[in-house]
């Protein structure tokens, strides 16, 4: 019986981006945020990336190393590090353009994108200051109310890049964790999305049919499966691991270091995925993380 | 052992959300959580709130509670849905933290000072703050009372809408903005004034108006009825249930007494 395999590694996934792109990022801050694939970003030379994330640490890395043209966002934060402090630099320095939203005017654009809709209206952002800011436009109901509304552009994605517990070779997912964010909305308003997962098995039905309910979004919407172990560190990546703030607050603090980016991608980031990997424990030590208290 | 000032304003947060709707309770921060816990466990079974993540717990969960200390859930609102179930529908109340207040009620989390496209001081971003504003009630909790947070003229970045009636788009609804209470270090305010001016309605103990309205950078209306309550003893024990770590004791400069002068 013929297959289809859409396995390849990260390396590959990142060889099918192209500079200039817009990039969805899943995940919500500092949690399960695909960080094997932003590392392996921040390896390459891609440049001039438009940027569609609930930020965390994805935000202010490829920030700091120069690589984002434009940023959409509603937030970038460490949650326990309330700012970000990558981001902030790059913003006060003035180096990349935004688009700021609120998270529900961002899933709002999401799924206008996911439906191929040129928008979708909304009550929220009137009386702010995003409209102005962001060349937002609004639309007359055409029913009797006549009400006026924001219309919120679809935010189309040219790869999304997601981070799951399981994928199988069809690209059949699984994420566990307590909440899932908004990941179903920025695989389908995409036009490849790019999975990478703690583990990977040759068939879904075969290792966890128990578990289907944890199916983010259906198969037709993976272009690509990646096997990346300990992918969300030093995100918080439950009931798996939990996120390393002893490594974030490292990151956070060098911040304030004259030396810049280059220094600290040298651990941040590291040559390869599996020198990375090693500098923070290696997989037994991702594993042992401890989840965050809330 | 006295009772804090953090105390006295944690049950001012619990009066905030009181309410006989079943919505959720949002407090960010130790003291609008301790009060949304206090509220939902004395006069306001309705309302709802999470873990702190994604699921609904009946009992709320004392600060810094790990393993068996923490409730079992009952049910799921995970950010995935909270727009349409809580904000977007207009079921619940959240009390924050803004950098920044105007006269109009309209708050700053976004950035202060410079250029859209060059802030002297990047924040958070303006998160949920424009979509709960516009579709749900609102009150703020600050600890330190001063002009920088209550500024004069508009707040750098409107990131929250207000009552400015400069910033109304003909046709549009803003119906949905119900700022209810301002909680801080000296008085409680609230939106009753007319055209929903700010008002002082109860002053800390040993606060008076004038230390109030000099600390704001703008005019408020003395509509002063009394003393902001002291906490009773069935308060001072869920407060101490619901943080029994003490955190409260952390967010206030030096911990004041409620009663000042009294030590």
């Amino acid at each position: 019986m013929p297959t289809i395999d859409k396995t390849m590694d990260a390396a590959a996934v990142v060889s099918r981006l192209r500079s200039g792109m817009t990039l969805g990022i899943g995940g919500w801050g500092p949690r399960r945020k695909p960080m094997a694939l932003v590392r392996e970003i921040l390896r390459s030379d891609l440049t001039d990336l438009t940027l569609v994330s609930y930020g965390g640490p994805d935000v202010g890395m490829l920030c700091a190393a120069g690589k984002v043209k434009k940023l959409v966002f509603a937030f970038v934060s460490l949650d326990e590090i309330p700012l970000e402090p990558w981001f902030r630099k790059s913003r006060e320095a003035g180096v990349i353009e935004v688009l700021e939203l609120d998270e529900g005017m961002f899933q709002w654009g999401l799924k206008a994108a996911a439906f191929s809709v040129p928008f979708l209206p909304t009550r929220v952002g009137l009386g702010t200051d995003l409209l102005e800011l962001g060349g937002l436009k609004t639309v007359t109901s055409p029913y009797d109310d006549g009400e006026v509304l924001v219309a919120i552009p679809a935010l189309k994605l040219d790869a999304a890049l997601i981070h799951v517990h399981r994928a199988d070779r069809r690209g059949n997912v699984q994420a566990l964790g307590p909440d899932t964010y908004y990941d179903e909305w920025f695989a389908k308003a995409a036009a490849e999305c790019f999975v990478s997962c703690e583990e990977l098995v040759d068939a879904m039905e075969a290792s966890y049919p128990q578990d289907v309910r944890a199916n983010l979004f259906e198969r037709c919407f993976v272009t690509g499966v990646a096997k990346t172990p300990g992918g969300a560190h030093p995100t918080t990546m439950p009931p798996a691991y939990g996120w390393d703030m002893g490594w974030l607050k490292k990151y956070a603090a060098a911040a304030k270091d004259p030396g810049g980016w280059n220094a600290v991608a040298e651990w941040a980031v590291g040559a390869s995925e599996a020198d990375y990997l090693a500098s923070v424990g290696g997989q037994e030590g991702v594993a042992a993380l401890p989840l965050p208290v809330f | 052992m006295s009772i804090t000032l953090a105390e006295l304003c944690i049950v001012a947060c619990a009066e905030a959300f009181r309410t006989s709707r079943e919505i959720i309770a949002t407090g960010i921060g130790p003291i609008p959580r301790i009060g949304a816990g206090l509220a939902k466990l004395t006069h306001s079974p309705g309302l709802m709130m999470t873990d702190g993540e994604a699921f609904l717990v009946e009992q709320p969960v004392p600060l810094g509670a790990t393993g068996d200390e923490r409730p079992t859930p009952a049910g799921y609102l995970p950010f995935s849905r909270f727009f349409d179930s809580a904000v977007w529908s207009g079921r619940r109340h959240a009390m924050v933290t803004p950098t920044q207040i105007d006269r109009f009620g309209q708050t700053n989390l976004s950035a202060l000072g410079g250029t859209h496209t060059r802030p002297k001081v990047q924040m958070l971003g303006a998160r949920g703050f424009p979509g709960n504003g516009i579709y749900h009630p609102n009150s703020m909790f600050i600890p330190a009372h001063s002009p920088r947070v209550f500024v004069g003229g508009e707040v750098d970045r409107v990131s929250s809408p207000g009552y400015n009636p400069a910033r109304r788009v003909p046709g549009g609804n803003y119906g949905g903005i119900d700022l209810r209470r301002i909680v801080t270090d000296l008085c409680v305010m609230d939106f009753g004034g007319p055209d929903h001016a700010i008002r002082v309605v109860s002053l800390h103990p040993g606060v008076i108006f004038a230390q109030v309205q000099d600390a704001t950078g703008f005019e408020l209306i003395d509509a002063v009825e009394g003393e902001t309550p002291l906490p009773g003893e069935e308060q001072l024990a869920l407060i101490e249930r619901l943080d029994p770590r003490g955190f409260r004791a952390r967010v206030l400069k030096d911990n004041p007494p409620a009663e000042r002068g009294a030590s």
